[in-house]
């Protein structure tokens, strides 16, 4: 489960749209248990439409930033301008981390579709992406 | 010559859990070839057959990313921070 609120959400959205045509994506930090705390853009220094990849100054910092702030980088997001919001065989290979949340952006269709999933020793399991409150906390019934 | 090794997440089952090591080598070809040796689970990730970086993996040395020092010919100093990073990649292709 993936807890993200609203203003987090538009973020990701909107770096994907800024970095059209090519493939948008950034890192996300937050807490183990999958409270993201900020969404990070990244240039794609793939430049592609097809392929993404975090640019290694902002792993780097992201890394830093997380251990200074007690925090973890809980997962990666990037966007499918032309293609559904789901894990390509490219996405599933190159998975860095089996506990990671991996956020997809599918700019194919309007408004844009975010979805979240685990990728573990080459599986795809979507998990729910829960709103969070203003606060970032986890809403409350 | 002693500087420490950040471990990536990723990494840390298989090199002994740590977060990070001390490592001995002037320079980073040489550390990673102490590292491997320790670690023989993690050489595919870092090294190529002909004892390039691997592709996919990011080094820095303090905040230098190595591959505009040269490679695995960066030199690294006492007390230098050497921080492994594999590469957050895919895409839709």
């Amino acid at each position: 489960m993936l807890t993200l609120s609203a203003t987090q959400r538009d973020t990701l959205v909107a770096t994907c749209i800024r970095a059209l045509p090519d493939e948008g994506c950034g890192l996300l930090l937050g807490t183990a248990e999958g409270v993201v705390e900020d969404v990070i853009a990244s240039p794609n220094v793939a430049a592609s439409a097809k392929v993404y990849e975090i640019d290694p100054k902002v792993l780097l910092r992201t890394f830093r930033r997380a251990d200074d702030e007690g925090l973890v980088v809980l997962g990666v997001f990037h966007s499918h301008t032309h293609s559904p919001a789901y894990p390509s065989p490219t996405d599933i290979r190159q998975a860095p981390d089996p506990d990671w949340h991996y956020v997809l952006v599918s700019l194919a269709v309007v408004p844009a579709d975010v979805r979240s999933y685990r990728i573990v020793e080459g599986e795809v399991t979507e998990e729910e992406v829960v709103p969070a409150g203003v606060t970032g906390q986890e809403l409350v019934d | 010559m002693s500087a420490v090794l950040r471990i990536p997440t990723v990494l840390r089952p298989a090199m002994g859990g740590e977060s990070t090591i001390a490592v001995e080598g002037s320079t980073i070809g040489a550390v990673l070839a102490h590292v491997t040796e320790r670690y023989p689970a993690v050489k595919g990730q870092l090294l190529n057959d002909d004892g390039t970086l691997h592709r996919f993996l990011n080094v820095y040395v303090n905040d230098d990313d190595v591959r505009y020092l040269g490679g695995v010919d960066a030199l690294v100093s006492d007390r230098d921070e050497i921080t492994l990073l594999p590469a957050v990649a895919g895409g839709a292709q």
